[in-house]
């Protein structure tokens, strides 16, 4: 319960200062300004500026938004297309779950970030193209989860039960794989959903990922480098946000799988 | 009513080394038997008898290797789910694991309703408080999850759910052998009413022979695979004539013969 | 030999095993009979130590020739009583038995561990002929097999060799045959019986079945809700129980008596989760004979070996 209400909260401020940024922000996270190179925090410059000027809490909220959007759209891809790969795999023919789980060897044991550089060449580096190649890579995570919990599942009593009631193979993948699985699943979603976040970063930081001058923490860790010991201060605070982006979804998904869960019920009118 | 001709099945194990041949598990040896309509029959055997992979020959969840399984005389085996329609209507099974055959996550009513909405048979929130009394359970227990019942109330549900498409036959594999004692008895009398009430044939497996004897009229033996015996159950308990029959006989420990003096080592004497 | 004396196991606020008293003479066999949350199983690791941390006990099991109190004695006199005087065996063999070790190793370390015996090689022979005592086949060959190689009878007479390997005073079984087959079952209960005689242990044996323990054991007792509701001599509890309980019990194991209606003599009701027994007499919710004097916790009737615990007992009823 904790867990759920201290993820919930992350989550919501990332969310709601993503969702401010729209509408405001206390200055323009573009605009360069000379005179204001590097200052420290102040009543105007909440955290300070960076080494063009820009207002870092500007660049903090517009980069929210990136976060959320490559998060989404990474676990997105990787949830929608690697859940029913799994499931198909564990309950469909064999030959068929072979052929799958084949091509899963083959996608993990491709590096992601060759792939991540494949896409940029390919199509552009940008943040779609990023994340769409995060997603991607993180395809046979879930279909390998998906496929295990989907197995176990298959070989209980009550998919037997719910067999010899009349029910077929699609009826019960939906009925009772995927709402016994699923809580797994969401544990997935946010564990990749910190992974896509780093990744993003990281790609970013190579130049891969979210190109200038949109912000992206990512991004604002890469333009601050070189300025580590001189001004830590640029690179603690987008650092600290994606740490805390990576926790709030790591506890929001714990949580989410206590709630999901009515065999916790009992226990949780209990404790 | 059910008949089995011939029937095996091997199962392969997977490979354990790159070479050699698959280890072969006979679970079922060239079984043959006819269950007639209206008969309480009982399937004995140890873990490893191949009565498990009976129920689910006969309930059309598996296929024989070889041999035929029929089912009023419509062949079972080799037919796609489709095909089986006449089988999930006609014939239910109950499950040994009171809390295993029911999905955590649905609640009551609509896992009773399952078979219903599975076979599109109109009317299934009033079939469901009817059976919900007929198993004696209230009716607020179609909003609960399983989690929620005792041992006892989820075998309950598990028959109401076999009952929902009225078969006529109900397979019930190890129905009692999880409950406590006490419990252990109204179920048998609630089975025993349930089947009485709504003239069910009855296949009743267990690896307790003194509960097949309580709940059936005739009795299969199977050890290893393989039919060892077969007859009115009075007569298999009372004189076993296979050598294995009898030694399971001997092996059961009772009450009247503990009181009466059988100690454990007169339960192996040959 | 082993004297429980006023036992009380409590989760929290939760009480699971209320005032458990009784005591096994050595080379006696007593049975501890009880349905699921009957907290059979707690008292049994209580007398052999080895309660988990989320519950605690109060009360005392003494053992013969140790000064100390065995609840709260220090997890170093525990260990080194476990398995040499006080020995128990599993319901579940096989997570009792190491997966990754040879079967006549694991055997040989009971006799190593306690040093029973000097060296390994005696150790390895000792292992050998407890193996052979138990009447399994071709040791030598079978010894070197891991525990997932055996059928699960085997590996209950692993670990009974394992429990009888430095001749205990106290062998506690518990469930032992629960999980085998009827044939099975019936050579384990002649070992388990033969290896308590010869080394004339006190047998705490542990088990949902009437039957069993008629089959195994001198003297019961009877638990349910956590108490001890009756307890005597085999001979006279199972075929003249004063409790309601163990009337109920006994009515509803008898699969050859039926009523008018063909029907069992069924318990109404469930066996309470844990915790949630009632108040006063444990079985009052189910028993047809209660009424408002059940409210009140029943004292102990009769002797402490051979009583029960209820206002209305079978016998005595007016």
């Amino acid at each position: 319960m904790r867990n759920l209400v201290i993820g919930a909260v992350l989550v919501g401020l990332i969310v709601l200062a993503a969702l401010i940024s729209f509408l405001w922000t206390p200055f323009d996270p573009t605009q360069v300004d000379a005179a204001l190179r590097l200052q420290g925090p102040s009543g105007a410059h909440w955290l300070g500026t960076d080494r063009f000027g820009r207002d870092l809490v500007s660049q903090l909220m517009v980069g929210a938004r990136t976060t959320l959007y490559v998060g989404i759209v990474a676990v997105g891809v990787a949830a929608l297309v690697g859940t029913p790969l799994g499931v198909f795999a564990a309950a469909g023919p064999r030959w068929l779950g072979e052929i799958v789980l084949r091509a899963n060897d083959l996608v993990l044991a491709f590096p992601a970030l060759l792939l991540a550089i494949m896409f940029g060449a390919a199509f552009g580096a940008s943040t779609l193209t990023a994340m769409i190649a995060i997603g991607v890579a993180t395809v046979p995570s879930f279909a390998r989860l998906a496929r295990a919990s989907a197995l176990q599942v298959l070989s209980t009593e009550y998919v037997l039960a719910a067999r010899s009631a009349g029910r077929t193979g699609p009826a019960i993948s939906v009925r009772h794989v995927l709402p016994n699985i699923a809580g797994l699943i969401i544990v997935q979603c946010s564990v990749s959903f910190g992974i896509a976040v780093l990744a993003e970063a990281a790609l970013s930081y190579l130049g891969l990922g979210t190109q200038p001058p949109t912000p992206s923490w990512g991004r604002m860790l890469q333009e601050s480098q070189e300025l580590l010991a001189v001004q830590p201060r640029l690179l603690i605070v987008p650092g600290v946000a994606i740490a805390l982006a990576v926790l709030g979804f790591t506890l929001l998904g714990d949580g989410l799988r206590d709630r999901f869960d009515p065999r916790l019920e009992g226990a949780r009118a209990q404790g | 009513m059910i008949k089995l001709e011939s029937v095996s099945r091997v199962y392969r194990r997977s490979r354990t080394s790159a070479f050699g041949p698959r280890a072969e598990v006979h679970a079922l040896r060239d079984v043959s038997f006819e269950i007639e309509q209206g008969r309480r029959f009982g399937i004995v055997g140890e873990s490893g008898s191949g009565k498990s992979t009976l129920v689910r020959l006969i309930a059309g969840l598996d296929q024989p290797t070889a041999g035929t399984v029929t089912f009023d005389g419509q062949r079972v085996n080799g037919r796609s789910e489709r095909q089986l329609s006449f089988l999930r209507r006609d014939l239910q099974v109950v499950f040994q694991d009171p809390m295993g055959s029911l999905d955590p996550r649905m609640r009551v009513r609509d896992i009773i309703a399952e078979p219903l909405v599975a076979q599109r048979i109109p009317g299934q929130e009033g079939r469901v408080a009817e059976l919900l009394e007929a198993v004696g359970l209230t009716a607020d227990a179609g909003r609960r999850f399983p989690h929620q019942f005792s041992g006892g109330q989820r075998q309950r549900i598990s028959l109401a759910r076999a009952l929902a498409p009225k078969p006529r036959v109900l397979v019930a594999d190890e129905p009692v052998s999880a409950l406590d004692v006490s419990v252990r008895a109204q179920i048998l009398n609630l089975l025993a009413d349930l089947v009485d009430q709504f003239a069910l044939t009855l296949v009743f497996v267990s690896h307790d022979l003194s509960v097949v004897r309580h709940v059936c009229d005739t009795v299969a033996v199977l050890r290893a695979g393989e039919l060892v015996e077969i007859g009115d159950v009075e007569r298999v308990y009372r004189s076993p004539e296979h050598p294995y029959t009898r030694q399971l006989v001997q092996a059961i420990p009772t009450l009247r013969g503990a009181l009466s003096g059988v100690t454990a080592e007169d339960l192996i004497r040959p | 030999m082993l004297k429980v004396d006023g036992l009380n196991i409590a989760a929290g606020e939760l009480p699971l095993v209320s005032d458990v008293s009784f005591t096994v003479a050595g080379g006696e066999r007593v049975g501890l009979i009880g349905e699921s949350g009957s907290g059979k199983s707690l008292t049994a690791s209580a007398v052999f130590g080895l309660l988990s941390d989320d519950v605690s006990a109060a009360g005392s099991v003494r053992l013969e020739g140790v000064d100390e109190n065995l609840v709260g004695a220090s997890e170093n006199l525990l260990s080194s009583l476990r398995g040499s005087r006080l020995a128990m065996v599993f319901q579940e063999p096989m997570t009792a038995l190491n997966p990754s070790m040879r079967i006549v190793d694991q055997v040989a370390e009971a006799r190593l561990i306690h040093r029973t015996v000097g060296d390994r090689a005696a150790a390895h022979r000792d292992a050998l002929r407890l193996l052979e005592q138990v009447r399994l086949r071709d040791v030598a060959e079978l010894g070197r097999a891991y525990p997932h190689q055996l059928s699960g009878g085997q590996r209950q007479r692993v670990l009974l060799a394992i429990a009888l390997a430095n001749d205990p005073d106290v062998l506690i079984c518990d469930e032992p045959t629960t999980a085998l087959d009827v044939t099975v079952q019936a050579q384990l209960l002649d070992l388990i019986v033969k290896g308590a005689k010869e080394r004339t242990a006190a047998l705490l044996f542990i088990t949902h079945d009437l039957a069993v323990v008629a089959t195994v054991c001198e003297r019961v007792l009877v638990m349910y809700g956590g108490r001890i509701v009756e307890s005597g001599p085999v001979a006279e509890v199972l075929t003249a129980p004063e409790h309601r309980y163990t009337k109920g019990l006994l009515d509803a194991s008898d699969l050859e008596t039926v009523d008018e209606g063909g029907r069992l003599h069924a318990i109404a009701g469930a066996v309470p989760a844990a915790g949630k027994f009632p108040s006063g007499c444990v079985f009052r919710n189910r028993c047809p004979r209660a009424d408002e004097q059940c409210e009140v916790s029943p004292p102990w009737f009769g002797e402490p070996a051979h009583g029960h615990a209820c206002w209305h007992p079978v016998g005595g009823d007016a």
